[in-house]
């Protein structure tokens, strides 16, 4: 009995060996030259393949900052690596590299458990794609988050987690890359890509619904009802379709704490220190 | 021809549950407002012709047909336009609606109202083709794609045989049955002028086995129309899909992604068919329709002639539903409809029913894993592999979901019904075929 095992186990080790000798000429023989660069680089790379910067994935970037001239260099950029990584790169291939200023997703919903509570249930299969088509979801808000996590599990770098308390995504400022996947998988496209800002301070409306006031906020309490009182804070500030935005020029550090408190549902986001009452809101948040 | 035929491949068997099925269609009466969306078919929405303030009368066209793959809307009652705005529908999303106050009951001059059945048709096939397009009339079976687009058959292609569908495998919907039973000269007559149209000299009425009352009134009164013959199948879901009874009639297999008409097949629900006669030989646009009102919560099910633009609560109120006790609203049949998040949300061309459910007939089970039995696969109709449909859309893999043909779906909900698992297969399937046609 024993002698059948072990002269199996040599007949296989002897193929097995057989097979890695032929091999290994093989590739000797028909190597693919490629530019040694192309690793360095792709080391450098955050190596998410997330396909931010338009390229199929991480080292088909790689290989074009290795093809690129100085001329072309500058239009290639890691979203996700940000300036440091663009540095390096730059260094390692005799480069300058753009410094390009700092951006974060922001979430552009409040319809927490607590603001837009549920009004139906539903009970099918549990993705906001699905539940966008199918219905309009359980606040009634036609624009609201759905709560179910599409994002979450979308995200390549794991910067987004639902809030147990709240029900609605929560955009982790130091995992976050800007690397855009969220702002295409939200069926609500409730994702923006807006500049961090100076100390992370960035004010934004927190709301996409362009239903008329009334009927908005009969779905969420934390709704734009299109009341203007932003408008009056800040010129920059437009609103249209019953719905206000606050453009990415807009200074955060000069308008954002009177944006923030001339909103009377709390529908406008500031993420520096507020002084008195929306503060609390913030924490609620 | 004398053994019973169904298609070959799937197929289950749902309880009947048709409790409705000797009722007779009782009149809803008129609801005090109506809401009329735009949109009831496939294609673009109808231009709106009237505003704020316009008289209008049962019959008066509302909304024009904008390009060819659209619908006219008519007005179905008679009164005052109130608004035409946007209003929440019955999954809670805005759309376009003409709101009409309801004022007495005045219809337009041109549609005769009389009872007589007229049985010669004068009419060429353009001619008929333009009083179908006129009265707006789409496929009333549930996919709402316009009746006269399909009634033009493309240049190089040859219509053999026109089916008309009074399959009506759905559970609990009955409104296609009592059509059958009680406006079955119209149902024939309607068929010869599709035959008409299309210029072909025969069709097949197919019913299901558990429909005798229906069988029995066609089988007597076809005999005295040549060409129009009544068919009758094996029970078996969802043989009321259009590819899947041509196959059960013909034999024929319709091709992954062609249409019926390349097999040379045309088919039409028997609600249609009934709105084409209504047109054509009364210039009665398609205004009303029969709906079932169903389910375990409602306390006197019944089938009603409802105008269109009616809202589901007003039946709802007619059949003692008490929405506090009611689990689920379906809007359409247990199989393929969709719950309703809006229960003022209107009757449409193509609502067939409203289902009032308790919450033991409609919760989800909990979702376990899958064990390989194979069963989603032995009842899909078209052929597919749900399960490894599912695994793909978990793993957002719809590049492997088209490879395995998701866009062949009919969404019946086999998979999903038979599946031990209880895995939401359809959901599964319906969101590769979304994500998919978006990318297109």
């Amino acid at each position: 009995m024993s002698t059948v095992i072990i002269f199996n186990i040599l007949i296989l080790a002897g193929i097995a060996l057989l097979a890695a000798i032929v091999l290994y000429f093989v590739s000797q023989k028909f190597a693919v030259e490629e530019n040694p660069k192309i690793d360095e680089i792709e080391k450098l790379l955050p190596g998410a393949n997330c396909g931010a910067c338009g390229k199929a994935g991480c080292r088909d970037f790689a290989k074009a900052c290795v093809k690129a001239d100085a001329e072309n260099f500058h239009h290639l950029f890691c979203t996700a690596g940000g300036n440091d990584v663009m540095r390096k790169i730059a260094e390692a291939l005799g480069f300058v590299a753009d410094e390009k200023e700092a951006t974060v997703a922001v979430l552009r919903c409040r319809g927490t458990c607590q603001n837009a509570p549920d009004k139906v249930e539903y009970s099918g299969f549990k993705s906001c794609r699905l539940a966008a088509r199918i219905s309009v979801g359980q606040s009634g808000c036609p624009t609201g988050c759905l709560r179910f996590g599409d994002c979450v599990k979308a995200c390549p770098f794991g910067a987004l987690h639902i809030d147990p308390e709240t029900g609605i995504p929560v955009v982790d400022e130091q995992k976050c890359t800007s690397c855009g996947i969220c702002v295409k998988t939200c069926p609500r496209q409730l994702f923006e890509i807006r500049p961090k800002g100076p100390d992370g301070k960035r004010v934004y409306v927190a709301c996409r619904n362009t239903q008329k006031g009334a009927q908005a906020r009969k779905n969420c309490k934390a709704a734009c009802i299109a009341c203007m009182k932003c408008t009056k804070v800040c010129d920059a500030v437009r609103v249209e379709n019953n719905l206000s935005y606050i453009p990415a020029e807009v200074s955060a550090e000069e308008f954002g704490p009177a944006l923030a408190e001339a909103c009377p549902t709390g529908a406008i986001i500031y993420t520096g220190a507020l002084k008195k009452k929306n503060a609390e809101t913030e924490n609620e948040r | 021809m004398s053994a019973k035929n169904t298609f070959t491949i799937g197929g289950i068997h749902p309880d009947k549950h048709k409790i409705t099925s000797h009722c007779p269609t009782v009149d809803a009466g008129l609801p005090e407002i109506a809401y009329i969306p735009v949109k009831q078919h496939i294609g673009s929405p109808a231009k709106i012709l009237v505003k704020k303030g316009d008289k209008v009368k049962v019959g008066t066209l509302l909304a024009d047909a904008d390009g060819i793959v659209s619908a006219d809307v008519h007005s179905s009652v008679s009164g005052e336009v109130l608004k035409v705005e946007a209003i929440e529908g019955e999954f809670g999303y805005l759309e376009d609606m003409i709101t009409i106050k309801v004022e007495g009951d005045e219809w337009e001059e041109s549609i005769d109202r009389s009872p007589d059945i007229i049985r010669d048709i004068p009419f060429t096939p353009d001619e008929i083709i333009a009083k179908i397009r006129g009265a707006g009339i789409v496929g009333m079976g549930g996919a709402g794609y316009p009746t006269p687009v399909k009634t033009k058959v493309p240049e190089g292609k040859k219509a053999e045989c026109l089916i008309v569908n009074g399959i009506e495998c759905e559970p609990y919907l009955t409104a296609d049955d009592r059509l059958m039973v009680e406006k079955a000269e119209q149902i024939i007559i309607g068929a010869k002028i599709l035959n008409k149209a299309l210029g072909i000299q025969n069709a097949i009425i197919a019913i299901d086995e558990n429909k005798p009352d229906a069988i029995a009134v066609m089988k007597k009164l076809t005999r005295s129309y040549v060409g129009v013959n009544v068919r009758v199948l094996k029970t078996k879901y969802p043989q009321g899909a259009e590819k899947q009874l041509i196959e059960a009639i013909t034999g024929r297999e319709v091709p992954s992604g062609k249409l019926p008409i390349d097999v040379g097949c045309i088919v039409q629900n028997v609600g249609t068919v009934n709105a084409v006669y209504e047109a054509v030989m009364k210039n009665k646009p398609l205004f009303e329709r029969i709906v079932t009102v169903s389910g375990n919560a409602a306390e006197t099910p019944a089938n009603f002639r409802v105008r269109i633009g009616t809202p589901a609560s007003f039946l709802i109120s007619k059949v003692h539903g008490k929405p506090e006790e009611i689990g689920k609203i379906i809007f359409g049949g247990p199989m393929m409809g969709t719950s309703a998040v809006n229960i003022d949300a209107p009757i449409t061309k193509l609502t067939s029913g409203i289902l009032l459910l308790h919450d033991d007939k409609s919760y989800k089970p909990e979702e376990s894993v899958c064990i390989r039995c194979g069963k989603c696969v032995e009842v899909c109709p078209v052929g597919l592999m749900p399960f490894a449909i599912s695994c793909a859309m978990r793993e957002r893999d719809y590049a492997e979901a088209a490879k395995l043909h998701v866009l062949d779906c009919i969404e019946c909900g086999s998979c999903a019904y038979t599946c031990p698992a209880k895995i939401p297969l359809l959901d599964y399937c319906k969101l590769g075929k979304y994500e998919l046609k978006k990318q297109k």
